[in-house]
């Protein structure tokens, strides 16, 4: 199997909790190595206690085990540390589509104190923050006061 | 076997660790959902960040002693309550909401400063860390600011609390700052650095949000009660029975995986 084919597999796995979104999408595959038949990855957490990391190398393993490759090193890494404006633009389509708010980049910028554009169903601006803290740790719930639907804000970080 | 700069990651660690245990012990219990769900995530953060300083701390004993095969499990669920280097402030009970948001406040507050420093630490591991932790950390701050001042500035009972969790908490802000044999060995290697240079910029932030949330200033003269020292191992009551129950399936199935 050729070098790309092997890299477009890895890169196609997907973030267990929010299943629209590649890990290349996310930006947190940060390396693939090949020395001999052996595949050496680097994959950077979102946040230092994100569950998601565990299944996404268990999910890696899986997806080049199925393809007949095992000789696999998964490493992670914590710097340079992972900032929401690694996502790729497709990424941040495909989040919107999905219903969640994409973050807003540069994310230094923002700091912390950033929102959302518009609301990802009906793209007014009309929004404001419910809570600082959403269903993953990576986002913020806000909601729409023309549409009047919740949504998740994958913030900036 | 350890070492001063490896108690110095441990403390780092059990900070962490203890702090978001606690936290972890609201989860189902906040007083609405969206509270509920960010103390969590919260602890998510912190236990995260233990996680990654307690590989580190492992790593490093392995170093100094090949064949132990020390994890950062062991660490975690295996050292007796004099084994633990975190301040009496993170193992205080939650007690109420106000008690809650006041210690994460606190100790946020001089979690933020000291990752901020420890970006330069000559301790590549120590630094890689800090670099990941420090931005979840400003979010933190933020998030237990907002609440000092909805309670501090809310009802006379939201306000009530406010005061006795001041009150509560008032003994074990100095331990903070008060250094120990790892603060020097840290601080003189390059790895870390010296408690003390935080001190004015914690009670200059502090009082800012406690004056916004219409509360008393706190006076940085604070005495510290000079027997108990979580830096050094001698802990309040409390952290006996938070290990209790963190660590009795370790204790009772060694090695147990599921």
């Amino acid at each position: 199997m050729d070098k790309e084919t092997i890299i477009s597999i890895i890169s196609e796995v997907k973030d267990p909790e929010i299943p629209v979104l590649s890990i290349s999408d996310l930006g947190i595959l940060r390396k693939i190595e090949f020395t001999g038949d052996k595949i050496s990855i680097q994959i950077t957490p979102t946040y230092s206690g994100c569950p998601a990391m565990e299944t996404i190398q268990e999910d890696i393993r899986t997806e080049l085990a199925n393809h007949g490759l095992v000789h696999v090193e998964i490493k992670q890494v914590l710097s340079p540390a992972w900032t929401s404006d690694w996502m790729s633009e497709t990424g941040k389509q495909k989040l919107i589509s999905y219903g969640i708010a994409a973050p807003r980049s540069p994310a230094c910028v923002h700091n912390g104190d950033d929102q959302p554009e518009t609301c990802p169903h009906c793209h007014s601006i009309n929004i404001e923050m419910i809570s600082r803290f959403g269903s993953t740790a990576c986002k913020a719930l806000y909601r729409c006061l023309d549409c009047r639907e919740p949504f998740d804000y994958f913030k900036c970080h | 076997m350890t070492d001063l700069l490896t108690n110095y990651i441990i403390h780092q660690a059990d900070n962490a660790l203890i702090l978001g245990h606690r936290n972890s012990e609201w989860t189902g219990h906040g007083p609405i959902l969206e509270q509920d769900i960010a103390l969590s995530n919260i602890s998510l953060d912190l236990i995260g960040q233990a996680r990654n300083f307690y590989q580190l701390a492992a790593n490093r004993l392995n170093e100094l002693t090949p064949g132990e095969n020390i994890t950062e499990d062991d660490l975690a669920y295996l050292r007796n309550v004099n084994e633990f280097r975190n301040f009496i402030l993170v193992e205080q009970s939650n007690g109420d909401w106000a008690r809650t948001i006041l210690r994460q406040f606190y100790f946020s507050s001089f979690q933020f400063l000291l990752y901020n420093e420890l970006l330069n630490s000559k301790y590549p591991g120590i630094a890689a860390i800090s670099e990941k932790s420090v931005k979840e950390t400003r979010y933190h701050v933020k998030w237990s600011s907002e609440w000092v001042i909805r309670l501090g500035d809310g009802t006379a009972e939201s306000q009530h609390r406010m005061l006795n969790a001041m009150q509560l908490l008032s003994p074990w802000i100095s331990e903070m700052f008060l250094p120990v044999d790892f603060d020097y060995e840290a601080s003189s290697t390059g790895a870390g650095i010296q408690p003390e240079i935080l001190r004015n910029e914690w009670f200059d932030r502090v009082n800012t949000v406690l004056v916004t949330a219409m509360l008393p200033e706190i006076s940085s003269e604070n005495k510290p009660l000079q027997i108990l020292s979580g830096k050094k191992g001698v802990h309040s009551e409390q952290l006996t029975d938070l290990l209790a129950e963190m660590q009795i399936l370790q204790r009772t199935y060694p090695g147990a995986t599921w």
